[in-house]
């Protein structure tokens, strides 16, 4: 493990190895992973109810710290915090005080002064959400909505959570991850995730120019050309073409890049009948993937969305529960001769 | 140093009680619903014994726990599951042992979140007093007071059986 890993570890663990923050599945082993994944499962089922609310997070305050914009992410963690019963205090960095010159420490300390639990952060700056859990009030809890190229962990454990409701488990699959890893935290997450619950393969198909350099470093295989690349594919999980973060000429263009790389009902039957077809979103129609394979039978996609908001769930009460009995436990240590 | 009790005895009390809440009530058509693990076991027991036809709900209480703030969650919490709607609807809830009360208040308040129930019927198969909230079982199989060092135990489902444990810390 490198240290970085080894710091993010310490850090978002208790001491007897309850989550307290969400930063990134490095650290992380499978029964964690498990773990939330299994109580994802039981807020699937609050979601089907009548009154789709648990009082877990009850007069805890979530602040969604979003220094990036984001529309599915953060309105998911939003309603992930309200099905919890906690108060939610939406804060687009981006149009706000930070523009008016404020730092990110005295930015938080004015939170703080709020009396927040908990800060879901977004930024585009990689490690910031560590770098905040490194320096907030203890007790209060970071969760990771994406940082930089770094990490998208709940986006990951959603796709892990679809992809265990299809296919049962991770034993012997093969899950491709194609299209602009460079730019994508989100395939980061994914790789480290599929390695760490037992898929048999990651497979990351791309142009040489859209793939970070030693890329099979994170645990994956590589392969160039699409359509050799989907044959036998159990899970096939397209990834945005992040235009806004492309510099320089990484592409010919794009309908180059979709004839080469978008996900067409061609290229699919490639795979396995069974093959399900994920997108974290938003999705490119015609630029990664095909309108007929986006909203055919295949695709999970807007599994993933619903899927979203029980992870988030999971999360979050995962992590303020480590906080406070961590909390619990340091106050009667302190009572007891 | 384990005491076995006889669990057939404790279910027929149970059975017979029920029985008489039921009629004295004039409820015909009851919904059973177990807190897990031990009570979903004897709730498939006692629905079978009452012929009842629709098959017993199964209640995970992690959510609705009052210790949250103290111990975290619970990090082996299944789905919840009542396959019916509860709405206008009498129901038993069946537990294995009941104390304090927190475990029972904590399953109605989630029981609460699927509909309102015409009403509640509270039924479990030990009763070990020390209530800590005013919360009574309608139908109890036996009433106990245990020494510090006792504890009491369900084990099954198959064969279920219930043991008072000496030392068990």
């Amino acid at each position: 493990m490198t240290d970085q890993g080894q710091s993010f570890h310490n850090l978002q663990l208790t001491d007897d190895g309850q989550l307290r923050h969400f930063l990134t599945l490095d650290g992380l082993d499978r029964q964690l992973l498990t773990d939330i994944l299994d109580t994802a499962d039981s807020f699937i089922e609050v979601g089907e109810r009548t009154i789709k609310k648990v009082p877990l997070l009850r007069g805890r305050t979530v602040v969604n710290l979003f220094f990036e914009s984001s529309t599915r992410t953060r309105s998911t963690f939003e309603l992930a915090a309200k099905r919890l019963s906690a108060d939610v205090l939406n804060l687009d960095i981006s149009t706000s005080a930070t523009s008016k010159g404020e730092s990110l420490s005295d930015t938080l300390l004015n939170l703080e002064a709020m009396a927040s639990d908990m800060f879901v952060v977004r930024h585009s700056q990689s490690g910031a959400p560590h770098f905040i859990a490194e320096h907030v009030t203890p007790g209060v809890a970071i969760i990771n909505a994406g940082d930089g190229r770094h990490a998208h962990p709940t986006q990951a454990m959603l796709d892990m959570l679809t992809i265990r409701q299809h296919k049962g488990t991770f034993e012997g699959l093969k899950v491709a991850i194609v299209g602009d890893v460079l730019h994508s935290r989100v395939a980061r997450s994914q790789i480290r995730a599929l390695n760490e619950l037992g898929a048999e393969e990651v497979r990351v198909i791309a142009p040489g120019t859209l793939l970070p350099r030693d890329v099979e470093s994170l645990g994956c295989t590589v392969e160039f050309d699409m359509n050799r690349g989907m044959r036998d594919l159990d899970v096939v999980i397209m990834l945005r073409l992040q235009k806004e973060r492309m510099e320089g000429a990484l592409l010919p263009s794009e309908r180059e890049f979709y004839r080469l790389y978008g996900l067409s009902q061609e290229k699919l039957a490639l795979a396995k009948p069974d093959c399900i077809v994920m997108h974290p979103g938003p999705i490119n129609r015609g630029v990664e993937i095909e309108s007929a394979v986006a909203d055919g039978p295949q695709s999970v996609i807007l599994n993933q969305v619903t899927n979203g908001i029980a992870i988030r769930m999971a999360v979050m009460s995962m992590a303020m529960g480590g906080q406070l009995a961590d909390r619990n436990r340091k106050q009667s240590e302190v009572v007891q001769p | 140093m384990t005491a076995q009790l006889d669990i057939d005895q404790l279910l027929d009390k149970l059975e017979t009680g029920l029985r008489q809440v039921l009629n004295e009530r004039d409820i015909d058509a009851p919904l059973m619903v177990g807190i897990r693990t031990g009570g979903v076991w004897l709730a498939d027991l006692l629905s079978k014994r009452l012929q009842l036809e629709t098959a017993p709900g199964e209640l995970d209480i992690s959510f609705y726990r009052d210790d949250f703030s103290r111990i975290g969650l619970n990090p082996r919490v299944r789905p919840s599951s009542l396959p019916f709607d509860t709405e206008g609807r009498d129901i038993i809830l069946v537990d294995d042992v009941i104390m304090s009360g927190r475990t029972i208040r904590a399953a109605m308040n989630e029981i609460f979140d699927y509909g309102r129930p015409d009403s509640i019927i509270l039924a479990t198969l030990v009763d070990l007093g020390a209530r800590e909230l005013p919360i009574q079982p309608d139908v109890v199989g036996r009433s106990m007071t245990l020494a510090s060092s006792q504890r009491v135990k369900l084990r099954g489902p198959d064969p279920l059986r219930i043991e008072v444990q000496e030392g068990g810390a």
